[in-house]
């Protein structure tokens, strides 16, 4: 590979954070008067604390490559891109950017309510650094993706938020930029569409010599997109790596409190939630099938979902549990319900203890997290989205996909 | 391809290069606030005509009617009119440009651009709203069957003043208007009284005669004078060129100008950290 597309060196970004002044539109009296204060007294100004939103940020990409940023809420992820993108100036380091960039940081921006789809498409490319000349050329592009041709003279004011977004969308994703710096906008729409713009950045990703720069919380996106994974924290680089499915786990499982020590049994009295009285769950707990507490299994390991559960008075109908599994991203992975096998009918008042039983999982190792909901005839009576956190570790070889689901081949001679 | 290189306090280095590669986002912000201008009004673009033409209808019966003020031998309409027109594209390309990075922000905190296009689009739109009104002048002249000399030549050169003469105010508020927003309060004051301080209403020849030469100099230190009195020189074939007063109003013009433009270079890169 010949010289990097992107090269950060040393990076950082200050603000000031000042205690007293906590105004943010300072006015001119303020200005006036606090030179005055400073002018008579002596002193120096009112406590200032220096913070850097990045600090001492480096990496190079080279051509082509696909970056996902990931982080928590203030890693600096934002900043990196405002920085990359020139809307704000860096404090110290420097950028050397070799192309043509255009940032989206978010959809839709400048496009005017009261103009018309037509007019938005010119005024939107114009302003995310398309020529007069490319927008023409995917004009028709953009309205056919966008699937808006009947309201393409109707002022977008009177699109439905579905269409305005889907308009927004589709003028960014013909952009055709060397660097592209995206931030978050995978997460607009509903979910359908959300699959339409993941499935149209891999197509754009995969277009030769496009260098992408891409922030996102849904590690599925980073996962399918990404050929590199730059993880951030309080502003420093903690990790930037190619492997990216490795960072990402690491990340997803320093992103819980708990780095090494899995929890088996999680006391739910004290979660915070929302609850009625009738029915709260005291605890869930995981159990491998030798009736150990564990919070560790093999991908063909049969896993015992143990739900403690208190019953304030008389349940008059049915009471129905079910329990959810999710990937540390926060996908759905399946979901049981008690009821599914007849036969143990909850009981309708007091404590007890219920146990469902998963004969294996075939699950790709990883962390996955448990949820467990109570309802009555649909309605909710309790509820904890992520109860408990386990991981799935494997001895053997692990295949690409999210299971490992066994298989058996036949050959035949015809 | 040239490489790009970001650092502290460098951005400066090809700014008018990249001016002039954004110039279409300019001509698309400027056409944007064009077509949205006069959206859901029942007159339209009438309102650029009617609100001078109003405005310089009570200015010539007040102070032509019933003050009997001098007009420097021509109707004293036309003599309001060719004041009117240059104050109304001063004070709306003030106004505007001056709020255009306030009204724009959620682009400045998403997008990259040479900041200097917002305002700059602002007074291009108020100079359309200028053009037409233009009518005004033209149906006067028919009306009063006044004939233009060939001083009329030289009225795109006082545009072009007027031009200057926006832009560096536009300039200097807008930008001190993200950090201070005192300047929301502070504009249409200025432009409020500036109507009446400016020779809007009556001829500068009319403090010549009460208060002298010095007078003269003292009211020409507004940078609107030179625009109205060069207006007036160039409609009215008979008013006189008071040069010094000119002279005196342009420089502060361009004195200005050379202030917007510095003050504005050196603060924009903390804009989108600001506003």
């Amino acid at each position: 590979m010949s010289d990097p597309m992107i090269s950060v060196e040393n990076l950082g970004k200050r603000y000031t954070l000042r205690h007293q002044a906590t105004k943010r539109y300072s006015t001119l009296r303020d200005s006036v008067a606090g030179l005055w204060a400073r002018a008579a007294s002596r002193q120096g100004p009112e406590s200032h604390e220096e913070f850097w939103a990045l600090h001492e940020v480096s990496f190079e990409m080279p051509r082509g490559e696909v970056l996902g940023i990931i982080g928590r809420n203030g890693a600096g992820k934002s900043t990196l891109l405002k920085i990359l993108s020139r809307i704000t100036e860096p404090s110290q380091g420097r950028v050397t950017l070799d192309g043509r960039v255009a940032s989206l940081l978010e959809v839709g921006t400048g496009f005017h309510p009261e103009l018309t789809g037509r007019e938005n498409i010119h005024l939107n490319g114009a302003i995310l650094g398309m020529t007069r000349k490319e927008i023409n050329a995917s004009f028709d592009e953009i309205v056919a993706f966008a699937e808006v041709e009947r309201f393409l003279d109707t002022p977008v004011k009177r699109y439905s938020s579905g269409m305005y977004v889907r308009l927004a969308f589709s003028v960014a994703a013909h952009l055709r930029p060397e660097i592209l710096v995206v931030d978050e906008v995978l997460a607009v729409g509903d979910a359908q569409f959300q699959a339409k713009c993941l499935g149209k950045m891999e197509s754009v990703a995969r277009q030769s010599g496009r260098t992408i720069l891409f922030v996102s919380h849904q590690m599925s996106a980073v996962r399918r997109l990404c050929s590199s994974v730059l993880w951030l924290d309080r502003g420093r680089v903690v990790e930037h790596s190619r492997d990216v499915e490795e960072t990402v786990q690491r990340y997803l499982r320093g992103g819980q409190d708990f780095a090494e020590q899995l929890p088996a049994r999680v006391d739910l009295q004290d979660t915070p939630r929302d609850k009625g009285s009738a029915c709260i769950f005291a605890a869930v707990s995981l159990e491998s099938a030798r009736h150990s507490a564990s919070a560790v299994f093999e991908p063909d390991e049969a896993v015992t979902i143990v739900i403690e559960c208190d019953l304030r008075g008389q349940i008059r109908d049915s009471l129905t549990f079910s329990i959810q599994l999710s990937s540390s991203g926060g996908e759905r992975v399946a979901t049981w319900f008690h009821g599914d096998n007849t036969g143990h009918p909850l009981p309708s008042s007091g404590s007890f203890v219920c146990r469902c039983v998963v004969p294996a999982l075939h699950l790709t190792p990883g962390d996955y997290w448990i949820g467990i909901g109570a309802g009555q005839r649909g309605d909710p009576l309790d509820k904890v989205n992520e109860a408990l956190m386990f991981r799935i570790e494997s001895r053997e070889t692990t295949r690409a996909g999210m299971l490992q689901a066994p298989a058996t081949w036949e050959v035949m001679s015809a | 391809m040239s490489k790009l290189v970001i650092e502290a306090g460098r951005a400066s280095r090809q700014y008018w290069a990249d001016l002039w590669r954004y110039r279409e986002l300019f001509g698309f912000l400027a056409w944007r606030d064009i077509l949205v201008r006069y959206k859901q009004t029942v007159i339209g673009v009438a309102w650029a005509v009617l609100r001078p033409l109003l405005t310089i209808l009570i200015g010539a019966g007040v102070f032509g009617t019933l003050a009997q003020l001098p007009s420097d031998g021509v109707p004293y309409a036309i003599m309001v009119c060719a004041g009117t027109l240059p104050w109304y594209f001063f004070s709306s390309a003030l106004t505007e440009s001056a709020n255009s990075l306030v009204g724009n922000a959620n682009l400045i905190s998403k997008v990259y651009f040479p900041r200097m296009i917002l305002p700059a689009s602002a007074v291009v739109v108020a100079f359309v709203d200028f053009a037409i009104s233009m009518v005004i002048l033209a149906g006067l002249m028919v009306w009063y069957q006044v004939m233009p000399t060939w001083r009329l030549l030289a009225l795109p050169l006082f545009t072009a003043l007027a031009f200057v003469t926006a832009m560096g105010p536009g300039l200097l508020f807008t930008a001190l208007n993200v950090k201070y927003r005192d300047f929301r309060y502070i504009i249409p004051f200025v432009v409020q009284f500036g109507q009446f301080i400016s020779p809007v209403f009556y001829s500068t020849s009319v403090i010549e005669e009460r208060f002298g030469d010095w007078g003269r100099m003292i009211v020409s230190i507004n940078p609107i004078v030179g625009v109205i009195d060069g207006f007036r020189w160039a409609i009215c074939g008979t008013t006189e060129m008071h040069w010094g007063s000119f002279a005196l109003s342009s420089a502060l013009s361009l004195f200005l100008l050379v202030v917007g433009i510095k003050y504005f270079r050196a603060t924009e890169r903390t804009f989108a950290d600001v506003i």
